[in-house]
């Protein structure tokens, strides 16, 4: 199955027409991953036999039309909790941990009779942005297996981008979804905070993680998101929200027409790459072409959001993760002469060094006599640059920008060297701080690796960057480039 | 060459972690915390008199349920995840050192 000349649709059609199989698609699914994962390295564990079972079931009940998602193979992110099937969060302390229950995210898709085909890679608890920190393997880019696939979600990207799979999950705390996105060429979806349950999602910053969809094209996210979005009583902050149809809405290319684009002079600002920028402001023409208008706006904070952000996220996380202490689940010590051995041998042995670093500092910016000046002042800072959006949104539709300030970097380029790490995320790290949507898509190439554009939105207004998106992606042919694998291009 | 967090404040914030580290871990870990620890110092240019701290951005407020106890059925499975189980408890080395009681 060559899914680089499909869409969601396409594929649904062809299964209600019965010119393809659940079974045929679910096996022509693991065919791809099997010829190109040695390359790439973005699958962790494959559930080949169940998932052929569940097609064939599909098969003999046969797919309506009214299933737009039945029969269509999907991966997970491995951090997203499968019944019966090993969930690792890309740690050596959950190397063998088997759920006893679904994700919400997972049940809905299997309500939908999407096909999970296996867990995708990862930084190891989500903690980074070049999928280097995992402690099993380093997933590679889909255009270049010289550089990383962005992270956290990297797996679930490069899969996507290789043609491996229609659909993953990922899920995003400050940029995991849009930067691997950006950095593969697909398009992510990092929904407001609340549309989609956490449940089942294994914690890193609960304040800040959510769950979304990574495809090849909008329509195809948007008809996703809908499909796993919604209240869910074991997660009390998702929201009572109604969930719209959003691939409905998208039929218009002109739609964009008479709307307001604000456009961050600081997305634009020192250390964002010229073929990054240039990429954007085409971006923002092709848009006054298509009727919008597009204003300079500010973000005057935005410079303290990764700093906010390391310390809030770590902070969550340090709390989130002494669950893991060696006893209920998980990786256990060996040679432990007490209780208290248990708990920091397994936790020392266990967690890998970035998740030591966040624990770390998040241990710090909550201990006494710190957590004012480090913890409180965060959160502060948090409710000044959720001002500035504020600020810009009441009379803009969205905020369009980069995703990252570059493509894709090198294996082995950055991951020495923390602070330079997180200052990746700096342009995407302040829509989890405020808990807004965000939208990244294919926008350009910078040296045969993709640029990406990040739409950002009113909370709950997921709908405006879906038809925004695709009002771009109809006008443009990014999306429709494809990388030659193994070739450098 | 630390000025913000030394050898002996990393060493007590990993035993508040539940975390050892060797000595070259130190090494490497303590100039590191400290050049984060001076990124996060760069908030304090930010004047935030009178600002109202945020700490989640759920639309939703209080939520109740009932406390009803349901029963899942699942002991087995989650034994089986457990490091060391035997007759339906999970197994822990004893609280005091054991190779004290040996001694």
């Amino acid at each position: 199955m060559n899914y680089f000349d499909k869409d969601l649709a396409s594929l649904h059609a062809d299964l209600v027409a019965k010119k393809l199989s659940a079974k045929e698609l679910t096996q022509a699914t693991f065919d791809n991953i099997k010829a190109t994962d040695p390359k790439i390295d973005a699958f962790l564990n494959l559930n080949e036999d169940a998932a052929l079972d569940q097609a064939a079931k599909i098969d003999a009940q046969g797919i309506n039309a009214d299933q737009p998602l039945a029969g269509i193979p999907m991966g997970l992110k491995d951090n997203i909790v499968t019944k019966g099937l090993t969930t690792t969060a890309a740690s050596k302390i959950l190397a063998n941990f088997n759920p006893v229950y679904d994700a919400t995210v997972a049940e809905k898709l299997a309500d939908a009779q999407m096909i999970n085909v296996g867990k995708t890679n990862l930084d190891e608890f989500a903690m980074g942005g070049s999928t280097e920190n995992s402690a099993f393997k380093t997933t590679k880019n889909a255009w270049d297996q010289t550089k990383v696939p962005g992270g956290s979600s990297g797996g679930s990207a490069a899969a996507v981008a290789s043609g491996q799979v229609p659909v993953t999950l990922g899920s995003d705390t400050g940029g995991s979804i849009r930067q691997p996105a950006a950095f593969n060429g697909i398009v992510g979806m990092k929904p407001t905070y609340g549309r989609v349950s956490r449940w089942g999602l294994i914690a890193f910053g609960s304040s800040l993680d959510q769950i979304g969809p990574m495809t090849r094209g909008v329509k195809d996210n948007a008809t996703v998101l809908s499909a796993i979005a919604g209240h869910d009583d074991h997660d009390l902050t998702s929201s009572t929200q109604a969930v719209p149809n959003f691939a409905a809405d998208l039929n218009d290319a002109t739609s964009v027409k008479g709307m307001r684009i604000g456009l961050p002079k600081e997305f634009l600002a020192e250390g964002v790459n010229e073929d990054v920028k240039a990429a954007i402001l085409a971006a923002a023409d092709t848009y006054r072409k298509l009727g919008a208008t597009v204003d300079e706006v500010s973000l005057p904070h935005n410079k303290y959001g990764v700093a906010a952000y390391y310390i809030i996220a770590s902070s969550e996380a340090s709390s989130n993760l002494q669950r893991f202490d060696g006893i209920r689940y998980g990786y256990r010590a060996d040679d432990v002469k007490n209780l208290e051995d248990v708990y920091v041998k397994s936790r020392s042995e266990g967690f890998g060094e970035e998740v030591k670093r966040r624990i770390m500092l998040g241990t710090f910016s909550l201990s006494a006599g710190f957590y004012d000046a480090y913890f409180i002042k965060a959160a502060k800072v948090r409710t000044v640059i959720i001002n500035d959006f504020k600020a810009v949104l009441k009379d803009h539709d969205f905020i369009m920008g980069p995703v990252a300030p570059t493509t894709a970097f090198g294996i082995g380029d950055e991951i020495k060297d923390p602070i330079t790490m997180y200052m990746n995320d700096v342009l995407t790290i302040p829509v989890n701080l405020a808990g807004l949507p965000g939208l990244s898509l294919p926008a350009g190439f910078s040296n045969n690796l993709p640029v990406g554009m990040q739409l950002i939105g009113r909370p709950f207004d997921e709908s405006t960057l879906y038809k925004a998106g695709y009002a771009f992606e109809q006008n443009t042919d990014f999306h429709l480039e494809v990388p030659t694998l193994g070739g450098q291009n | 060459m630390a000025n913000r967090i030394n050898r002996e404040q990393v060493q007590h914030v990993a035993g508040l972690a539940k975390l050892e580290f060797t000595d070259a871990e130190l090494d490497a870990f303590t100039p590191q915390l400290d050049d984060i620890i001076g990124m996060f110092e760069t908030l304090s240019e930010v004047d935030t008199d009178g600002v109202d701290v945020t700490s989640n951005v759920s639309d939703q407020i209080n939520v109740m349920r009932e406390d009803v106890a349901d029963n899942w059925g699942q002991s087995e499975d989650l034994l089986h995840n457990a490091p060391d189980a035997a007759r339906g408890f999970i197994k822990v080395p004893a609280i005091i050192d054991e190779s004290e009681d040996n001694a």
